[in-house]
């Protein structure tokens, strides 16, 4: 009897080692990835206390896409861009590339049209949010789930 | 040596949107990846994007690693003047790319 409640307790020790082994190795062979909470945090960095709406803005993404690498992405602002009302700035963020941090654009009333667009990289299918800041000081944003099938940053260098 | 490719229309009406588009040559190295041996590879980025038009800045732009290779940015502006129009592209270990094009206004 005590044997075999030594021999199980090993068996308990043993296995629960062999699996703290497995799961960190698991988490150092993972390429970093950011989570949703991370991306609502640095979302919170650059708008404040103030409150996002959605709306007005119009984030551009192909549904599907095959190489994560470049990823074409647009993003308009329905925005009469004049003086007093204009959109000083675009932030694109995403949930799981290893920084929710994409890209900020600054305009100005000088732009004539809000309207953007550049390439971008995705680690993962996923969710990509647009915030925008209009010259009111309001935010809006707009978010769009894309699916990719090779993954950027999976690829070692030399 | 990085070499950059702007696309701006020639002549333009008073008042008109043009639309610009800039590509420039540059790794955009994450720093995420890993060589073979396990060895990190270091970032290098172009962390800044700057347009302006006869010395006044009119667009600008901050980049992260999730940009792909080549930078490609598309952006408008109201044609006010004849003039110069000049990109800036800055980056990771002193990157620093000066570009222009000329713009007539009628």
């Amino acid at each position: 009897m005590e044997r075999s409640a030594s021999r199980r307790e090993f068996l308990k020790i043993a296995g629960g080692v062999a699996a703290g082994i497995g799961l960190s190795a698991v988490v150092t062979v993972r390429p970093a990835s950011a989570t949703p909470a991370e991306m609502q945090e640095a979302i919170r960095k650059v708008v404040g206390s103030a409150r996002v709406t959605p709306g007005k803005v119009k984030i551009d993404l192909p549904p599907l896409i095959e190489n994560g690498n470049a990823v074409p992405l647009t993003v308009r602002v329905d925005s009469p861009m004049t003086e007093t009302d204009h959109v000083r700035a675009v932030h694109v963020f995403t949930e799981k590339n290893p920084q929710p941090y994409v890209v900020t654009f600054h305009l100005g009333p000088r732009a004539g049209r809000a309207q953007v667009a550049t390439r971008m990289r995705l680690a993962d299918s996923q969710n990509v949010v647009a915030i925008c800041e209009l010259s009111d000081g309001s935010f809006w944003s707009d978010n769009a789930s894309i699916v990719v099938t090779l993954a950027a940053c999976l690829e070692d260098g030399i | 040596m990085a070499s950059a490719l702007i696309n701006v229309p020639a002549r333009a009406k008073r008042g008109e949107i043009i639309e610009v588009k800039t590509l420039i040559s540059h790794v955009m190295e994450t720093g995420f990846r890993h060589t073979q041996l396990g060895a990190a590879i270091p970032r290098n980025i172009i962390r800044r994007f700057v347009c302006t038009y006869n010395g006044t800045e009119i667009f600008s732009a901050d980049l992260y690693p999730a940009i792909s290779a080549n930078p490609f940015i598309v952006f408008s502006t109201v044609a006010t003047e004849s003039g110069t129009l000049s990109f800036q592209w800055t980056g990771d270990n002193g990157f620093s790319v000066t570009e222009s094009a000329k713009i007539t206004v009628e």
